[in-house]
């Protein structure tokens, strides 16, 4: 069962791809350009689709996915949090 | 089973300019906002003469203008149109557009309204509709190469899921596709911010770099110009937002998925402007889904790949639209819209070869007449872009 997945192993963040995933679940991640799996708690309570942390972040941090920036933390993200509109930004416009 | 590509075949019209169309529609075309009720009233008359209303023509000017000429022009020219009826409030443009069709070799009459009045046109375009709607069904499809089909794409109501599923099938598909010498187009221009180096990294030569980087600027003033805000609810759309996209830059990298990892950027196009080769272009254009899908529809693309993953509807009425999706809630919500579910990509169930084969069986089937779900449900959204006030 594949709770989230994550592009590349250099991401910091993965994306839920299942319903009604709640804080402190353990959930099954997929790394998908090296195939591989992992393991992380939830720290929120995270709808599909959403992202949750799988690093920690700082404010004026660099998110990454796809191996390639996404955005700056615009309020800490500690792992496993849910990782949105409330905490990141675009560098862009 | 592998889909033996190389010897694949769809079932298609060949058209009077050598193009092949995979769907025989008789539409009655206006050239301005003034025309809908006559052309309405006429594919009302006529059982199978399908009207296309808009809600423009009148007063543009310069590039605004030159682009609605050659956008419904292009939508008549499109070889999944086999007649055109077209109807004008005065006779001028009305016969600018028709003899723009004409170039095909295709029957297409204008009728402008001034001087007979709304009944009368509306006889006279009726019993000339009558006359192609007969003579359409009457024609065969035949077998034709996949190089003969002209293949688009756009997503649209994007979530996390697009990037993951739907959009990398729809890149899968373009790497099986280009080496066949099929002929596909991508655009979004403000949808590739972020991203943009990745794109330019794929075009074949320095020359065409150069130009959609010129494309790519372009379009940024444009949004430096009129911004009030980052965009955040706009670009990305709050269903994007819904949906978990966060910025521009992630919308983006998932955007450009669906260009596949191996097929370069043989050339950049105009909006609504016809590539005059094979190979994988770029159009720049809006990334509002029914103004690109349009756009695609004008520059003569018979067949369009839409992945979504919050569930976009959008149909055309003339581009056939195949809705790919990878998001299991949306597969489970929105199943009426959706073509080809690709859902267990995410759960590892699938392969992304098959997910490209998938897509690739359901364009062959599309392409043989199998409506898909939105021309079945009535989508017929024909959006004219327009660059700026009219005079």
């Amino acid at each position: 069962m594949i709770d989230f997945v994550v592009h590349d192993e250099g991401d910091s963040v993965g994306v839920v791809v299942v319903e009604g995933v709640e804080a402190g679940a353990e959930l099954t991640g997929w790394i998908m350009d090296q195939n591989e799996d992992i393991a992380f708690r939830s720290a929120s309570d995270i709808p599909i689709g959403h992202k949750l942390a799988i690093k920690p972040m700082k404010t004026g941090d660099t998110v990454i996915k796809y191996g390639v920036d996404i955005g700056r933390v615009v309020a800490d993200i500690a792992v496993g949090e849910h990782a949105h509109v409330h905490n990141i930004k675009t560098k862009r416009w | 089973m592998a889909m033996d590509l190389a010897n694949a075949a769809f079932r298609g019209y060949r058209r009077e300019n050598g193009r092949v169309g995979v769907r025989n529609h008789v539409i009655v075309l206006p050239v301005d906002d003034l025309s809908n009720a006559a052309s309405e009233a006429v594919a009302n008359n006529i059982k199978g003469a399908m009207a296309i209303p808009h809600p423009y023509g009148r007063l543009q000017f310069g590039a605004d203008l030159e682009l609605h000429f050659r956008t419904l022009i292009g939508a008549g020219a499109n070889p999944n149109v086999a007649a055109v009826v077209v109807i004008g409030i005065e006779e001028g443009w009305t016969q600018r557009v028709a003899e723009g069709i004409a170039k095909t070799g295709k029957p297409v009459t204008g009728y402008g309204i001034e001087m007979h009045g709304d009944h009368e046109t509306i006889m006279r375009a009726s019993k000339t509709a009558r006359e192609y709607v007969q003579a359409a069904s009457e024609a065969v499809r035949e077998e034709a190469p996949l190089s003969d089909l002209w293949v688009s794409t756009k997503c649209g109501e994007s979530d996390t899921t697009s990037g993951c599923g739907s959009n990398p099938t729809v890149g899968n598909a373009f790497d099986k596709l280009y080496p066949l010498g099929a002929t596909m187009v991508f655009g979004e221009t403000t949808e590739i911010t972020g991203g943009e180096h990745l794109v330019a990294e794929r075009c074949r030569t320095p020359e065409i770099r150069e130009r959609f980087m010129y494309m790519f600027d372009r379009y940024q003033d444009v949004v430096e110009r009129h911004k009030t805000s980052d965009l955040s609810e706009s670009q990305p759309t709050k269903g994007n937002i819904a949906g978990g996209l966060t910025t521009i830059e992630e919308k983006a990298l998932g955007n450009i998925q669906k260009i596949g990892r191996e097929c370069m950027i043989d050339g950049v196009l105009d909006k609504a402007e016809t590539p005059d080769g094979p190979g994988l272009w770029f159009m720049d254009s809006s990334s509002a889904a029914a103004e690109m899908v349009t756009l695609c529809a004008a520059a003569g693309f018979v067949v369009h790949f839409f992945p979504t993953g919050q569930g976009n509807i959008i149909g055309n009425p003339i581009l056939p639209n195949i809705k790919i999706c990878a998001n299991p809630r949306t597969v489970r919500t929105m199943s009426e819209h959706v073509d080809v579910d690709v859902s267990g990509l995410l759960r590892k169930e699938m392969t992304p070869d098959e997910a490209g084969e998938a897509l690739l069986e359901m364009m062959v089937r599309t392409a043989n007449g199998r409506l898909t779900a939105a021309e079945a449900l009535g989508h017929r959204e024909f959006v004219l872009t327009r660059l700026y006030e009219s005079a």
